[in-house]
């Protein structure tokens, strides 16, 4: 739209499978990092001692999001229609 | 001290100066409107003023306390970012219309009592809708027109629950409402309408994303959020708020997983945060009050860059589809950048605006041992990261390459992205002036190792899950029935079942009325002496079961007919005693 911006620069980094591989690698790093303190820290609990397991909220988030998904998905098959669903 | 400007006159008076400047006097007024509202705000003193009368009733426009004063700033400061980001448009009418609602807005969060709170609400309702409206589809047309009726709904609601309320206590103050009854839970529908709450909740993904680029910016902030304040005022502590948040929170993330369209993603996640917030309010203590306020606070900075890097999508490539879209990051990595940062706001992300505001609303839900409160609101919490601080950039920026090669949007947009960017930031590294603002003083540190630990591994394995469903994710070219399907199909169902049943006993009251007993009628009075006479033949034939004379008897009475040959005196005799009977009745 903008006679500036007409050829933009073209950013390609997250395209190279090289690049991807290390960003996963990183993420997964992450993740083992962010667990290991639970076992040396004393965690505090709300409702009850299972809040002070090491990776509970890992745990938690992890189990949420694949729960949420499923049920999104099947109640897609109910919800779910075309796009010209109203228009007819 | 005497009473300061009124911050919704400065917004009037920007949108009357609108038809008389020229196209860069436009451009300052809409940018020193806001910016001058909000200093006059922060020089606001506490105290009622710009008292009037009303059906003898005494009315004030201007309620400043601490709660009116924290909607007010962050009104304005989002209001100037807005219109940052609005600057290319020339549209008189556009900015018109989003200026009103931004000052209506404002009139709503500082009335003083019911019927000046009902006056703005509707003011609001109609100005939004012309921001619906100047998208000039066909879609955008029939979205606005539902958004409406919707609104008037709400505000019929809001309206009847005042009447009652002002008959039953006699007085229009706006305070918390102590006493349940019809008019308080009329009030409380009118307000949750606004607030997007289920089951009236699809205006609001069905209106905003139809609405323009810089419209749907602007409209995410207002409706909801002064919905949210009054419920603040109304009903802090009203516990069939907390189940109603808590739902909120959840539906939003369904919705919002199934949805394909990028701007309708967001409009789904503003009702899982308006959840959030509300779920806040009955808890009602003074933390999650005050929790409620900063996250609405932080809430629309954030969405407001959240639509913004959408709205700069749509308004480069002119789609906004999840399966159009993707690859996006090539060449817009700005809007990349300033769009994730909005996402990790959102996720309430430790550093970012919505990790000082959330955890304090989910904090005072443990305070109360509300035990349910808390997992629901900490599943939403990882879901609120699924959704819209990852699906939302990954499938716009990343994601499947549809060849879409758009330069960054202009600057002036680039830069509105920036400022919020910047409050995201600024808010999670240092929320103190934030807190300062709040109603209630809070003792709420974020930045405990424990508690951020505990939020980095809620986050970054809620991402584990997405990419490792993402299979599951992939997007459909569908919608999704919402509660709008009551009134979209179901209306259309209700309509062609009426048509049926009414246009059905119309038909057979024509046959029947119109045509049949006419037609019988007719037959009759054509020749009525031989019509009775033939018929009491054929009745005593019947009764008397000899038929040999009906023949003869029908040729007889044919004969007779034709002759004209009746014995006068018959009747005269008939005649008389037709007389005689038709006096009896009249005349007794």
């Amino acid at each position: 739209m903008d006679p500036e911006n007409k050829k933009p620069e073209v950013w390609t980094w997250f395209d190279h499978p090289r690049n991807i591989k290390r960003l996963k690698i990183g993420f997964y790093i992450i993740l083992v990092l962010l667990v290991i303190p639970d076992f040396f820290i004393h965690k505090h609990s709300n409702f009850s001692s299972v809040e002070a397991w090491p990776g509970f909220y890992a745990f938690v988030g992890f189990v949420s999001c694949v729960v949420i998904i499923l049920v999104s998905k099947v109640l897609g098959y109910v919800l779910k229609r075309k796009e010209d669903y109203y228009d007819s | 001290m005497t009473a300061s400007m009124h911050p919704s006159l400065i917004f009037l008076a920007g949108a009357l100066l609108l038809w008389v400047l020229p196209l860069l006097g436009r451009k300052f007024v809409i940018l020193l409107v806001p910016a001058i509202a909000f200093l006059v705000i922060t020089q606001m003193a506490p105290g009622t003023f710009y008292g009037y009368e009303l059906f003898g009733y005494d009315l004030h426009l201007l309620r400043i306390d601490k709660l009116s004063k924290a909607f007010g700033y962050v009104f304005t400061i989002n209001a100037f970012a807005c219109f940052l980001f609005a600057l290319h448009l020339k549209s008189r009418y556009e900015h018109t219309a989003a200026l009103l609602y931004i000052g209506a807005a404002l009139g709503a969060v500082f009335a003083a009592d019911l019927i000046s709170l009902y006056l703005f609400w509707e003011v609001m309702a109609i100005t939004s809708t012309f921001l619906v409206l100047a998208r000039k589809t066909e879609k955008a047309y029939r979205a606005a027109f539902r958004y409406v009726m919707v609104h008037i709904f709400g505000g019929l609601c809001l309206l009847a629950g005042i009447l009652l309320q002002v008959n039953a206590t006699g007085s229009v103050a706006f305070d918390g409402f102590s006493l349940q009854g019809l008019p308080t839970y009329l009030i409380l529908i009118g307000f949750l309408v606004n607030a997007a709450a289920p089951p009236i909740s699809a205006w609001l993904s069905d209106a905003y994303p139809e609405a323009t680029v810089t419209g749907g910016v602007i409209m995410t902030a207002y409706t909801t959020k002064t919905a949210v304040y009054t419920l603040i005022r109304g009903f802090a502590g009203w516990e069939i708020l907390i189940a109603v948040g808590c739902f909120m929170a959840i539906y939003g993330i369904i919705y919002a997983i199934l949805e394909n369209d990028m701007r309708r993603i967001l409009a789904y996640s503003i009702m899982n945060q308006v959840g959030f917030m509300i779920c806040g309010i009955g808890i009602g203590t003074a933390m999650a009050i005050s929790g409620a306020v900063a996250h609405a606070f932080a809430h629309i900075i954030y969405k407001a860059l959240l639509w913004m890097s959408a709205g700069a999508v749509l308004y480069m490539t002119s789609k906004s589809k999840c399966t159009d879209l993707g690859g996006l990051y090539k060449t817009m990595p700005l809007t990349l950048i300033f769009g994730t940062i909005g996402a990790l706001a959102i996720s309430s992300f430790p550093f970012l605006s919505g990790y000082t505001s959330k955890p304090m609303i989910i904090e005072a839900g443990i305070h109360e041992g509300f035990f349910w409160v808390w997992l629901i609101l900490e599943i939403a919490s990882a879901g609120v990261f699924l959704h819209a601080g990852i699906k939302f950039p990954y499938f716009v920026f990343f994601a499947k390459d549809n060849g879409l090669r758009p330069g960054e949007p202009p600057k002036h947009m680039l830069l509105a992205m920036a400022f919020l960017a910047f409050i995201c930031i600024f808010l999670g590294v240092y929320p103190q002036p934030l807190y300062d603002i709040l109603p209630y003083p809070v003792d709420f540190h974020a930045y405990g190792f424990e508690h951020t630990l505990n939020q980095f591994q809620l986050l970054m394995f809620s991402a584990l899950a997405f990419f490792l469903l993402l299979p599951l994710l992939k997007r459909t070219e569908t919608i999704s029935i919402d509660s709008d399907w009551f009134y979209r199909k179901g209306g259309r169902w209700f309509y062609a079942g009426c048509a049926w049943i009414f246009n059905g006993i119309n038909d057979f009251g024509d046959r029947v009325f119109a045509q049949k007993i006419p037609s019988l009628l007719n037959r009759f009075f054509s020749d009525p002496s031989r019509s009775v006479q033939k018929r009491t033949v054929q009745l005593i034939a019947g009764a008397t079961g000899n038929k040999s004379q009906v023949e003869r008897r029908n040729e007889e009475i044919d004969h007779r007919t034709k002759a004209l040959a009746y014995p006068i005196g018959g009747s005269v005799l008939l005649a008389v005693v037709f007389v005689a009977v038709m006096s009896l009745l009249y005349f007794n």
